[in-house]
């Protein structure tokens, strides 16, 4: 399992990168893993408002669906669209695979750093 | 008799292994006073013969009529014997819905077929499995049309009573508003239509042909429903649909519509078949079952219920509908239908139900004080003034004859290629004769 | 297997139908079909042969054993078929006049009239066609209830963890919030939990009693009690009916409204996958709320599909009530109950009941510690039995218990089969600790094996295309 130090986490297994005061938003490996495959997507479109704490979309496997919790409150201003046409970029490369990018941010969740995710994960194990 | 092979003896001996005495042991979690202390107000069970008996006699209470004219979204279609050859197949009849895909694939490939037929039907890219009836399906669709923004749906008032009837119901469950168009000459009053296509609007429902048979400019509706940014619905007749432009080619985005007419008798109003397909932008709103084609580890080509993330058993609260089952058995009816009838046989139908409804206007409109309330194109179903209207409807019925509905300013005549030129030419005459006393 | 489509030959046709015996007439150029519809063309005989091979590869209650829990899949008899193809029935118009379908009109007031009977009910619909359906009508009953009080505070339907999917599906497509309350260990309701959820903003509690894993909830005067207090009602949902039927009643249990399967409880055949029927039965102060059609009966009142419903699934079953009559009704049910208590019985020492006590129509095992042991779900459990010629049990529902398998016998199964059956699982128990890597490939003599489900829903292909 895998926690890269430069990125912070939320309690609902998303991770956060800031790149200039926007919020780049996916999900963790411990979160693809207890998805299993993925099999689609429920993405927001651009211009869509984010609230700390709420879904801003799913992703679907097989036999369950999954909340996307935004960590952050602003508005969506890019949204990965390549995670349509393959959304197992999810499972294959769950950091690199970034779902939304949030900027406007008015308002953000307490976010965990890596160890003390890795730790909030073993416990929730 | 209730269908319990264990004999007296093996029940006994069955609880005894379960160390109980008796069927009363066996309910001592229910409170003791909630427990019937008396028989059921009903009749003691009847052995086969007389329930036989029983209800072919109720049956025998019914009038069945040989010539049907009346449609008003029941028709009288000719049913393939294959039809009911294949249906009554007692694996077909009794298993459940095919979650176990490798003991299933029989009942999948069939609900396949019918996909692509009904696909081919519609000019759709993807159809589902099938729910309830045309009605429902047409609720499905207005509520598989809404998004934040839009949420108003409206429809043309010359669509199926119980259809709009049953959208509202729906719309009210939800909470959205529904508005009806009003009708102009017994079609969508288009004028009507255009002023009504506000932003909050987000589909338009157009029965094809309507309620009065009267047929839509659908396509050029299609275009302004686009304009206006808001979905297009259209609810087909799948016969007409063998000689008739598809709801794609309308540039419809949802394509439903009643499939009782592909096969299945008019039961007293069911079971019957409500199909829905659309473009594959849109395929993931589509609610209901699916079918999807897949391969199993050896490469072999097999056949899944797909797409369940959208379904009730696994979204709960936040399923976009509850529909748990589609009409398995009635959508199998459908595939042979088609598949018996053919693209040609298809054609024929509706050609030949267009055709017979044709002559028998001509014929009735010739006799004096008959005449068609609406005047536009139709496929096999038409509106005439009729005077004594009662004593006319009650005259053909004398003769094995079920004549038009009435309706609003007089009867909504139906024929298909069931009726032969004779019997419209008795039912003329019938006709003729009532009104020339 | 080939589809349809691969055995089509151009040119291939059935002679159905006569010639014209009328003058053509065409359709305005503008509404014409571009290109006929690519269905497939066939001779009778190829038909015949192509849906005798896809009938080879399904599984009915007449193949075996078909376990599957909240299902009920009893015994589909012959004689319900024969007399809903009588052409009294099959010919008939919804739209003819009254006084031609008396027989009509018979069916559906006997059918409401024992039912309501069975169930302690004032009044029924069956117009809804099918469970789900009959659940959105039951909460549209709730709904119109207190709108016509002028009550709109009630905005909430409670709804236990432990039931169906549909359930909170429907209180949503109602505009009802979904208020989830957890259960007690025991798998019924939680008082306390139903008492916090509780309060001026119930519109009502969604129940089914027997519960979802099978268990009879005692409690159950007190919570519709505790509902009715707090100005809510309460709908049952009728799914498991047949561990009681004639021998305790929704009615008497407290519930105001109620939905019945005739596909499941009264026999009528599951047909793949419909059509059912999902009779809506309710006390006197509701009726006026109940659906009709506006073309049949005029407007006014809700409607959920066109016309009176699947009226030959009511006449099925109204057969089926003839033949089964004031003592086969409870005979049924107290079958049903003893043939799980029976099999769960002979299953011990086997896989884990997950509650250990006396359950009604069905019992659910826990596979967990099975899996944490061996390895082995129950979903492979499930894919062996499929090699035995048994269909698998319901699986991971409900959502309360993990590796849940529902068994659900049957009053229609012998003891013969029930033996077999114990026998079945017993064989698997061992298996998982003797050869799990067998099981996770099972199943081993199917016409397929575990289909790509990951593929199918990524890359859907939904229809087939020609070339």
């Amino acid at each position: 399992m895998n926690y890269p130090a430069e990125l912070q986490y939320s309690k609902s297994h998303e991770w956060v990168r800031m790149e200039d005061g926007v919020a780049v938003i996916g999900i963790s490996d411990f979160a693809q893993d207890a998805l299993g495959d993925v099999v689609f997507v429920n993405l927001p479109q651009e211009g869509d408002e984010t609230t700390a704490g709420d879904a801003f979309g799913d992703v679907e496997s097989v036999k369950a669906v999954s909340d996307l919790v935004s960590p952050v409150s602003g508005t969506v201003c890019a949204v990965n669209e390549d995670l349509l046409d393959a959304p197992e970029l999810l499972n294959q490369d769950p950091y690199g695979a970034w779902i939304i990018k949030v900027e406007n941010i008015t308002d953000t969740e307490e976010l965990l750093d890596a160890a003390a995710y890795e730790a909030f994960c073993a416990a929730e194990g | 008799m209730s269908y319990v092979p264990s004999t007296g003896e093996q029940r006994q001996e069955m609880l005894r292994a379960i160390g109980m005495q008796d069927y009363r042991d066996l309910y001592r979690d229910v409170p003791a006073d909630m427990i019937l202390d008396r028989p059921l107000d009903i009749p003691e069970g009847m052995s086969e013969l007389e329930v036989t008996r029983a209800m072919t006699a109720m049956a025998a209470r019914n009038t069945v009529f040989p010539t049907v004219l009346r449609g008003a979204g029941a028709y009288d279609h000719y049913i393939p014997s294959i039809v009911k050859s294949v249906t009554s197949k007692e694996e077909f009849l009794t298993a459940y819905t095919p979650y176990q895909a490798e003991m299933s694939q029989g009942v999948l490939q069939s609900i396949f077929e019918y996909q692509t037929m009904i696909c081919e039907l519609t000019g759709m890219d993807v159809s589902n499995a099938s729910v309830y009836d045309g009605a429902t399906a047409a609720a499905e669709a207005a509520a598989m049309c809404r998004d934040r923004k839009r949420r108003v749906t409206l429809i043309s008032a010359a669509a199926h009573p119980d259809t709009i009837n049953t959208v509202r119901t729906y719309c009210y469950g939800t909470g959205d508003e529904l508005r009806v168009v009003p009708m102009k000459d017994g079609r969508t009053d288009t004028d009507a239509l255009r002023r009504m296509l506000t932003p909050d609007v987000a589909s338009f429902y157009l029965q094809q042909p309507n309620f009065f048979g009267q047929l839509e400019d659908a396509e050029a509706i299609g275009a302004m429903v686009h304009e206006a940014g808001a979905m297009y619905v259209m609810g087909c007749n799948p016969i007409a649909l063998g000689i008739m432009k598809t709801p794609a080619a309308c540039g419809a985005d949802v394509a439903v519509g009643e499939g009782q007419p592909l096969g299945m008798p008019l039961s007293f109003g069911g079971p019957y078949l409500g199909f829905m397909a659309t473009l594959t932008k849109h395929m993931r709103k589509l609610p209901g079952r699916i079918v999807g084609e897949t391969t199993d580890h050896e490469g072999r080509r097999a056949y899944v219920l797909s797409l369940q993330a959208r379904e009730q058993h696994i979204r709960r609260e936040k399923a976009s509908s509850n529909i748990c089952s589609n009409q398995a058995l009635c959508a199998l009816t459908a595939g042979v239908y088609l598949a018996a009838m053919g693209p040609e046989g298809l054609a024929e139908a509706a050609r030949q139900s267009m055709a017979k409804a044709h002559y028998l206007c001509r014929s009735l409109t010739a006799i004096e004080g008959v005449e068609l309330v609406y005047t536009g194109e139709f496929f096999h179903e038409f509106v005439t003034t009729l005077p004594r209207r009662d004593e006319v409807l009650a005259a053909l019925e004398k003769a094995g004859i079920l004549g038009g509905l009435p309706v609003d300013g007089g009867v909504l005549w139906c024929a298909t290629e069931k009726v032969g030129k004779a019997e419209l030419d008795r039912a003329v005459e019938i006709v003729k004769e009532v009104l020339a006393k | 297997m080939k589809l349809i489509f691969e055995k089509s030959v151009p040119g291939r046709h059935c002679d159905l139908l006569p010639k014209c015996d009328v003058e053509t007439v065409s359709l305005p150029e503008s509404l014409r079909r571009d290109a006929a519809p690519a269905l497939p063309e066939m001779s009778e005989v190829d038909l015949s042969r192509h849906y005798t091979e896809l009938n080879k590869q399904v599984h009915g209650v007449n193949c075996g054993f078909y376990p599957l829990g909240s299902c009920t899949m009893k015994y589909n008899p012959r004689i319900d078929e024969d007399m809903a193809a009588l052409p009294g029935f099959t010919g008939v118009h919804p739209l003819a006049p009254a006084h031609t379908v008396a027989g009509c009109r018979e069916v559906l007031d006997t059918a409401r009239k024992y039912l309501c009977e069975i169930t302690g009910m004032d009044d029924m619909t069956f117009q809804p066609a099918a469970g789900a359906h009959g659940e959105f009508t039951g909460v549209m009953l709730i709904k119109q209830y207190h709108a016509s009080r002028g009550d709109v505070a009630r905005t909430k339907i409670i709804v236990p963890d432990s039931a169906h999917g549909t359930n909170p599906a429907t209180a949503a497509m109602c505009g009802f919030q979904v208020v989830n309350i957890p259960s007690a260990p025991d798998g019924c309701v939680d008082l306390a939990a139903l008492k916090a959820a509780l309060g001026p903003d119930t519109a009502g509690l969604m129940l089914t009693n027997p519960n979802t894993v099978g268990i009879f909830d005692e409690n159950i005067l007190e919570i519709t009690r505790l509902v009715h207090e707090a100005g809510g009602l309460c709908y049952y949902d009728g799914a498991n009916l047949n561990a009681v039927m004639g021998v305790v009643r929704p009615g008497d249990m407290g519930f105001d409204c109620i939905h019945l399967n005739l596909h499941k409880t009264f026999a009528t055949p599951h047909g793949g996958g419909g059509p059912g029927a999902g009779g809506v039965g309710c006390k006197e102060f509701l009726r006026p709320f109940l659906p009709a059609s506006a073309l049949m009966d005029g407007p006014g009142r809700i409607q959920v599909r066109s016309f009176a419903g699947n009226f030959l699934v009511v006449v099925k079953a109204l057969t089926y009530l003839l033949t089964l009559g004031r003592e086969g009704v409870p005979e049924a049910s107290q079958n049903a109950v003893l043939n799980a208590n029976y099999l769960m019985h002979a299953m011990k020492g086997t896989f884990t009941p997950a509650f250990d006590r006396v359950c009604m129509h069905e019992f659910v095992l826990d596979l967990g510690e099975f899996k944490k042991a061996t390895g082995v779900s129950a979903l492979d459990v499930a894919k062996c039995l499929i090699d035995y010629g048994m269909h698998p049990p319901t699986m991971y529902f409900p959502l309360i218990v993990h590796e849940a398998l529902m068994l659900e016998p049957t009053e229609t199964e012998s003891k013969e089969t029930l033996d077999w059956a114990a026998d079945v699982f017993r064989q698997l128990y061992e298996l998982g600790f003797k050869d799990p890597e067998y099981m996770h490939n099972s199943p081993h003599n199917a016409p397929i094996g575990r289909p790509d489900e990951v593929q199918a829903a990524r890359h859907p292909i939904v229809r087939w295309q020609k070339g």
